[in-house]
C-alpha cells in the first residue's frame, strides 16, 4: 500500500443522511473509495440510490455527516466553503445534468469566467477557450447565447467550461441524463477522448451505455458499494464469446 | 419457426432482386450487416442454400467456367417468394428473459451453493464487458452503415434492460436479507 503512488481521491467512511419532509434519508452510508490519477469510474445505480449525493460529496458540493475525504494526499476536512470554491475553480470540473450555464452570459464568455476567477491572464484565457470549443467541435458558437443552442451543444460548452484550467479531477453527474441518444453517444466520446489523454473522471450515471465508457464501474445501491470491477479492455477477443449471444446469426 | 429460419429467409430475401451464386450472397449479407454481425461461413450458405433448393424454394442451375469449377446460380422460385411474403407478414417474436441466469437466480437459496447478490454482480459484470465491448464495435463500424448501427445499438438496449432487470432484481432480493 505505502509504496503506491497517492491516489487522487480518497473517501473514508462517507456517511450523508438528508432531512426531509419524510423523514431522515441515508443517502451515502459508509463509502469507502480510491480513485487514481487517470482512471475513468462509473458509479451506477438506481435513482435514488445516492449516487448523486456521493459525487456532491466529493466535489464539495455537500459536506459529509462524518467521514473524510483526501485529494491528492491533502485532507480537506478543515475546508471553508470559500476553499472547496478554490478547489472546485482550479482542480475539480464538474458538469451536471442540466448544464447549469450562466444564461446571460454567452458562450465564450461561460467558458473564459472560470479561468478569469482563476487568476488566468485575459489573452490566455481566451486562447484556451478557443482551443477547448474547437476541440469539442463549438467554433462559431461564441456569441451565442446557451438558450440558442441545443441541449447537446450546451452540455459541450459546459464541458468546456468544467475543463479551461485544465483540472487534475473531472466529476460528471448525470452528463447525459437530459439528452437524447445521440446527444449521449457524442458525450460518451467526449468523455473517453479526454480519458485516453489522462483526465481522470468520475462519473455518476444510471445508463449502463455510457458506464462501460469508463474502465471500472461501481454499482451503487441504496447508500452503498455493492460491486465495484475493473472492465475488460479488449474487444475482439470478447467477440466470439460475449458478443454472440447478443449478435448472433445462427444455423 | 426453427433457428434454421435466421439463415434461410435472409438467404431467399437476398435472391428476391434476381438470381446469384454462394459467394455472391456471402458478401451482400457482409455488406449489409456490417463487421458486427457474426457471419455465416461459406459452408454453412451453401449447406442452407442445398437444403432451400431440396425443400423447393429455389432452384439452382450449374453454370460452367472456362478454367475453374462449375458455379451453382440460385434463383427463388414461386414457393420461396409465398414464403418470403408470409416472413414478412409475420411479426417476431420477443425476445427472452436470460432463462439460464433467472433459474440460477432462483434455485441459488436451495441449493446453499451460490449467494444470490453474488451471482447478479457476476452477471453484470458480464453484462458490462460486453457493453463496453459493443460500444467499440460502433467506434469501429463505418460510419455510413446505418444499418450495422442501428443493429449495435439495439443490443446494447437489450443489455441496457437487462442491467436494469438486475437492478430490480438487487433491489427486491437485498431488502429480503
Amino acid at each position: 500500500m505505502s509504496d503506491r503512488p497517492t491516489p487522487l481521491l480518497r473517501a473514508q467512511g462517507l456517511v450523508k443522511t438528508h432531512h426531509g419532509d419524510g423523514g431522515p434519508v441515508r443517502a451515502v452510508r459508509g463509502v469507502d473509495l480510491s480513485v487514481r490519477q487517470g482512471e475513468f469510474v462509473a458509479v451506477t445505480g438506481p435513482s435514488g440510490a445516492g449516487k448523486s449525493t456521493l459525487l456532491h460529496l466529493l466535489g464539495g458540493l455537500q459536506r459529509p455527516d462524518s467521514g473524510s475525504i483526501h485529494l491528492a494526499g491533502e485532507s480537506t476536512d478543515g475546508y471553508s466553503e470559500a476553499r472547496w470554491a478554490v478547489k472546485r475553480r482550479k482542480h475539480i470540473g464538474i458538469v451536471f445534468q442540466f448544464f447549469n450555464l450562466v444564461s446571460d452570459l454567452s458562450v465564450a464568455d461561460n467558458v473564459e469566467l472560470p479561468a478569469l476567477l482563476a487568476g488566468v491572464p485575459p489573452k490566455r484565457a481566451r486562447a484556451r477557450r478557443e482551443e477547448l470549443l474547437a476541440e469539442l467541435s463549438l467554433t462559431g458558437k461564441e456569441n451565442s447565447m446557451p438558450g440558442e443552442l441545443s441541449g447537446g451543444e450546451q452540455q459541450r460548452v459546459a464541458l468546456a467550461r468544467a475543463l479551461v484550467n485544465h483540472p487534475p479531477l473531472l466529476l460528471a453527474d448525470e452528463p447525459a441524463g437530459s439528452l437524447d441518444s445521440k446527444g449521449t453517444r457524442e458525450v460518451m466520446r467526449l468523455l473517453s477522448r479526454f480519458h485516453r489523454r489522462g483526465q481522470t473522471i468520475v462519473l455518476v450515471t444510471h445508463d449502463a451505455r455510457l458506464a462501460s465508457a469508463g474502465d471500472r464501474v461501481i454499482s451503487f445501491f441504496d447508500g452503498r458499494i455493492a460491486d465495484d470491477a475493473e472492465l475488460t479492455s479488449g474487444a475482439p477477443q470478447v467477440r466470439r464469446t460475449g458478443i454472440s449471444g447478443v449478435l448472433e446469426l445462427k444455423d | 419457426m426453427g433457428k434454421g429460419a435466421l439463415v434461410r429467409l435472409p438467404l431467399l430475401a437476398l435472391l428476391a432482386r434476381g438470381p446469384a451464386h454462394g459467394y455472391e450472397l456471402k458478401q451482400d449479407l457482409e455488406q449489409l450487416l456490417g463487421s458486427a454481425y457474426p457471419q455465416p461461413n461459406i459452408g454453412q450458405i451453401y449447406v442452407t442454400l442445398g437444403r432451400l433448393e431440396k425443400t423447393g424454394l429455389i432452384e439452382g442451375e450449374e453454370v460452367e467456367q472456362s478454367s475453374r469449377p462449375n458455379k451453382k446460380i440460385y434463383r427463388l422460385t414461386e414457393a420461396g417468394r409465398e414464403a418470403l411474403n408470409v416472413w414478412f407478414e409475420e411479426t417476431a417474436d420477443e425476445p427472452r428473459v436470460r432463462d439460464d441466469f433467472f433459474m440460477k437466480l432462483a434455485l441459488a437459496p436451495r441449493t446453499g451453493l451460490a449467494d444470490q447478490i453474488t451471482l447478479i454482480n457476476r452477471q453484470r459484470r458480464q453484462y458490462l464487458n460486453t457493453m463496453r465491448a459493443l460500444s467499440k464495435l460502433a467506434a469501429a463500424e463505418d460510419r455510413d452503415n446505418r444499418i450495422a448501427h442501428l443493429l449495435i445499438e439495439g443490443a446494447m438496449l437489450h443489455l441496457q434492460a437487462d442491467l436494469d432487470w438486475l437492478e430490480r432484481c438487487q433491489e427486491e432480493l437485498e431488502d429480503t436479507e
